[in-house]
């Protein structure tokens, strides 16, 4: 019986999904903006790294650092997909190595420490 | 009353994705705590998490429309080089902030933290509507995928945030202005 009525709920009821597919999209993320920062930090910290993300000349580097974080992100995403989908992890690893790849890119992305991070 | 084409683009980016996908963060935020807290409140019906469903596959296409006709159209706009001997640059928003000590922050810290941090939003967005679509109602039992979840979804507000509070400060110390005139209105008598 559901704990706010008398009709049995199918939701709580039901097998628990594997957190598989989860972990991989929540990695995926985290690495994902991670990526964006630390390509960026690169492409400001080393002009041959900036002119190889010059991909499209109006928009500049972003046009490299935004195609290659977001690829990145899709490929650890489809990878650990395939390898993690039906399967138990162990969340709160994932979940902890997630948190902190968003934390290093929030603070990479913020201009002020990432200049310091290049001695400027 | 008058709008030039690049000023409509620049609306369209940060009025219709950018604000649009802010304002819907509070709506979602409620439903997310509703499938997170099983016990404290209802369950959603199916059509329930049908209808949340399309609303969070609506805030990624708000959240990937608003960094993508940022990062393609508004910003190459924003960051052109005027052609040799221009003075004004009035058409030119970066060169304009940076030629002056009191405004070159905005583009210095402000634009250089927006046009990167930006992107997290979509991608963090994407992450939470797959989980919570993929989960919904289980996600009150894997408790650590919850926080993750929920984390993420805090970390795509305050993206959006950062990005929509410096557009706007930039487009008001710079506005990128420039193309083709449209006439939304008649003028004055």
């Amino acid at each position: 019986m559901s704990p706010h009525g008398n009709h049995a709920d199918p939701e709580h009821s039901a097998p628990t999904i594997p957190n598989g597919s989860a972990a991989a999209a929540i990695l995926a993320a985290g690495v994902g903006c991670a990526s964006v920062s630390i390509c960026a930090w690169l492409g400001d910290a080393i002009p041959s790294i900036a002119h190889f993300f010059n991909w499209y000349h109006p928009t500049g580097p972003l046009s490299g650092v935004s195609t290659t974080a977001i690829t990145t992100w899709l490929m650890v995403w489809a990878f650990c997909h395939r390898r993690w989908k039906g399967q138990a992890m162990p969340m709160g690893i994932i979940g902890a190595f997630s948190l902190i790849c968003l934390g290093v890119g929030f603070l990479l992305s913020f201009p002020p420490i990432g200049d310091a991070l290049q001695g400027r | 009353m008058t709008v030039t084409f690049r000023e409509f683009i620049t609306e369209i980016h940060g009025m219709g994705f950018g604000a649009l996908f802010l304002s819907a963060f509070s709506g979602a935020l409620m439903v997310i705590y509703r499938l997170c807290t099983p016990g404290k409140s209802s369950p959603l019906s199916k059509s329930e998490q049908t209808l949340f469903g399309a609303y969070l596959i609506s805030m990624v296409v708000l959240a990937w429309g608003a960094v993508l006709s940022g990062a393609y159209f508004v910003y190459p706009w924003y960051r052109a080089h005027p052609p040799a001997g221009v003075t004004d640059l009035t058409e030119y928003p970066q060169r304009s902030l940076m030629a002056n000590p009191s405004t070159a922050g905005w583009h210095d810290v402000g634009m250089e933290w927006k046009e990167h941090v930006a992107w997290f939003a979509p991608i963090a967005m994407t992450m939470v509507a797959y989980v919570v679509i993929k989960y919904s109602s289980q996600l009150g039992r894997h408790r650590q995928v919850r926080n993750a979840v929920v984390t993420f979804f805090a970390a795509a507000l305050f993206a959006a945030g950062i990005a929509g509070f410096f557009g706007a400060m930039i487009n008001k110390h710079a506005p990128v202005i420039g193309g083709a005139t449209m006439k939304l209105m008649g003028g004055a008598k």
